[in-house]
């Protein structure tokens, strides 16, 4: 195969931002996060959940936009219950993530075998649409990498924005990053900071919902255990080498889809599949280290805070 | 000191009791089958017979083994969490060794096998997070998770089509020579004298952490790390070294399972046991006898799963939902010193008024 052939290709540009979807979300959602001081490894879980939640609600309603809705609303009751763990109980937050992460896992392979049975999710479950966008998709190449992509890539787009300005351009956000670096000044300063961290939370668990719903009733119409696979612990690597801003989680999420992308396109030649794939977990770890610039965390990020009052 | 112990007794105790009540409601609501039924399949499963019994210690072998290595890496305040794809890689090792090296009796194989497969461990849980933790601050839970995913990679890899494959067309790795299997204690099941080395592993480790001076140093840079660095200790060569003894632990526990119960690599096959061994650390509050304790629970629990799916239709998969309740109200040990502090100061408000009288 012509390694260049690959490359000109539209599908694999194509695809690799419909695989950087359910990294990005996750990993602007754990911005907000740490931003306000709380490691959250429970975003895999979180995915888990909405993917479930989302294909349950689009068949039972019929409707692949209440399927969202309901994916949403889960995701943010368990980001809920993690923040009062968190926030309120100081909990340790890698235990913390552990704990749903398990039980994520556990809780929806259980109800899918409870619901479902062997058959899984009924295959005329619907899907949320693609979106061909009237002037782009006249124009060669670009045209078949930027139309015709699901809804959820559209709305990523305009959510990497909005996240953007919130966090570095409003009152809420300035405050959400003052938790984040020392929350006793920001206490001083008359801040609240649990209620600024179960705000990072939330929104958090609201946006590794929108990966978990694009993995079920995006890309797919259906549901399997463990569909996730890993994706929010990815996720966690893309927000470190994006150094905690929207906008740096989305072009890291970029480079790992890249890999995946690569990793699907390459699968008919010489070059095992599995060695790619173990490519973007390679990147990850590179990235880490600090090949391609150090980040630095939030200052008080993974610590539990005590208000002083 | 007897509050001390008392404490982390209780508190897994009372974890496990509140996650088995919740667990019984979601059977009531999601089977509507009786959850007391559920439970005694679930016990009788795991404990009930000597078959079940063997069964419950064969599935325990290799939690105890790997729990002993987080709960090394916890003890020294590291989050190992890819003991998973250790695990993997100290099974890889042992298959290699074990089908590849012919002609050695068993008293060397065995050994050489054990050692050479908790070196690959000890490199690959040490050397890359533990270095890029102390070098580069790279947070270990990620460098461990991820090393983790490219451990399993790197065995499917091997397996379909790679040179570890044997013939045929599905994806496995040639049985290893008699010399490296370890033999069967109790006929007809899968329970080997993999035990022994479990039991030892926890004696070693006790010793290790309790008795000597390195496990002193580990135990004091988990304590305070700021402390530790006062008193002169060479910290960063400690974080390394947990983490390598960590992998090399978990590596142990897999090469185990190949030599007592496998026999052989084969693709697709996830253990788990990496995930539940953490499971098995926070649970034994890194106690190594603890370890003992929490693995032939959740081994149990994973064993008496699969016979209550057979007796009630009940999704063995509620075990997971089980643990994962468990651990979060281990995590939220706050709420019952608030709940204490609530009948405490209750009890002061009444004494006065008992008095007067």
């Amino acid at each position: 195969m012509n390694i260049l052939s690959i490359f000109t290709n539209p599908y694999l540009w194509a695809s690799t931002i419909a695989m950087a979807v359910p990294l990005a979300l996750p990993a602007i959602g754990g911005t907000f996060s740490e931003r306000a001081g709380v490691v959250n490894i429970s975003m895999e879980g979180i995915m888990l959940i909405s993917a479930f939640v989302s294909v349950a609600f689009s068949a039972y309603f019929h409707n692949a936009w209440l399927g969202l809705l309901g994916g949403v609303i889960s995701g943010i009751l368990v980001a809920y219950v993690f923040a009062w763990a968190a926030a309120k109980m100081y909990a340790n937050q890698i235990v913390l993530g552990m704990a749903f992460n398990i039980f994520a896992s556990g809780i929806t392979a259980y109800l899918f075998n409870a619901i479902y049975g062997p058959e899984g999710t009924p295959f005329d479950t619907p899907k949320l649409p693609d979106v061909r966008i009237p002037v782009i998709d006249r124009i060669p190449v670009i045209g078949q990498i930027l139309s015709g992509q699901n809804v959820m890539v559209y709305i990523m787009f305009v959510l990497i924005i909005l996240s953007q300005w919130f966090l570095f351009k409003t009152t809420i956000g300035l405050r959400l990053r003052a938790v984040g670096e020392n929350p006793e000044a920001a206490e001083t300063a008359g801040i609240d900071v649990v209620k600024m961290k179960y705000l990072g939370i939330i929104l958090g668990g609201a946006f590794s919902a929108l990966g978990g719903a694009y993995l079920s009733i995006g890309v797919l119409n259906s549901f399997s255990p463990e569909m996730s696979s890993g994706r929010g612990y990815i996720a966690l690597a893309a927000m470190i080498f994006g150094k905690w801003t929207p906008v740096g989680s989305f072009l890291a999420s970029l480079l790992f889809g890249f890999a995946t992308a690569l990793s699907y396109t390459l699968q008919e030649s010489s070059i095992s599949k599995n060695i790619i794939m173990m490519l973007p977990y390679v990147v990850t770890i590179l990235a880490l280290i600090g090949i391609g610039g150090k980040s630095v965390a939030p200052a008080a990020d993974g610590i539990p805070y005590r208000p002083k009052k | 000191m007897v509050k001390k112990v008392l404490q982390s007794i209780l508190m897994p105790l009372i974890a496990i009791f509140i996650s088995m009540i919740v667990g019984g409601i979601v059977i009531l609501i999601t089977a509507k089958q009786n959850p007391i039924y559920a439970y005694i399949a679930l016990f009788s499963g795991a404990y009930g017979n000597l078959m079940n019994f063997a069964t419950t210690l064969t599935n325990a072998i290799p939690l105890i083994i790997t729990g002993l290595g987080v709960a090394i890496a916890f003890s020294s305040g590291l989050f190992n969490i890819g003991a998973e794809g250790q695990f993997w890689i100290g099974a890889i090792v042992a298959t290699y060794l074990g089908y590849q090296i012919k002609g050695l009796p068993w008293f060397l194989h065995i050994p050489l096998i054990i050692i050479c497969a908790m070196i690959a461990g000890a490199l690959w849980g040490g050397v890359v997070p533990g270095l890029a933790k102390v070098y580069t601050g790279a947070h270990e839970v990620i460098t461990t998770m991820m090393m983790s995913y490219i451990a399993i990679y790197f065995s499917h890899y091997l397996l379909e089509g790679g040179p570890m494959m044997d013939k045929g067309t599905i994806p496995q790795s040639p049985v290893i020579q008699n010399s490296a299997k370890l033999s069967t204690l109790v006929p007809n099941t899968q329970l080997s004298s993999g035990l022994f080395i479990a039991i030892l592993a926890v004696v070693v480790v006790y010793i290790l952490m309790y008795k000597t001076t390195l496990g002193y140093e580990l135990r004091a840079v988990g304590f305070n790390i700021k402390a530790a660095k006062y008193a002169g200790m060479n910290v960063a060569q400690k974080l390394v070294l947990a983490m390598g003894l960590s992998g090399a632990f978990a590596a142990l526990a897999g090469a185990v399972q190949i030599m007592g119960v496998q026999y052989r690599l084969y693709d697709s096959f996830t253990s788990g046991y990496g995930y539940t061994a953490i499971v098995v650390a926070l649970l034994a509050n890194n106690n190594p006898i603890g370890v003992v304790i929490a693995a032939l629970f959740l081994a149990g629990l994973s064993t008496g799963a699969q016979e209550m799916q057979m007796q009630t239709n009940i999704s063995g998969q509620l075990a997971d939902v089980v643990v994962g309740l468990i651990i979060f109200f281990i995590a939220i040990e706050e709420l019952y010193r608030i709940i204490m502090e609530k009948i405490k100061t209750r009890k002061t408000k009444l004494q006065p008024v008992g008095g007067q009288e």
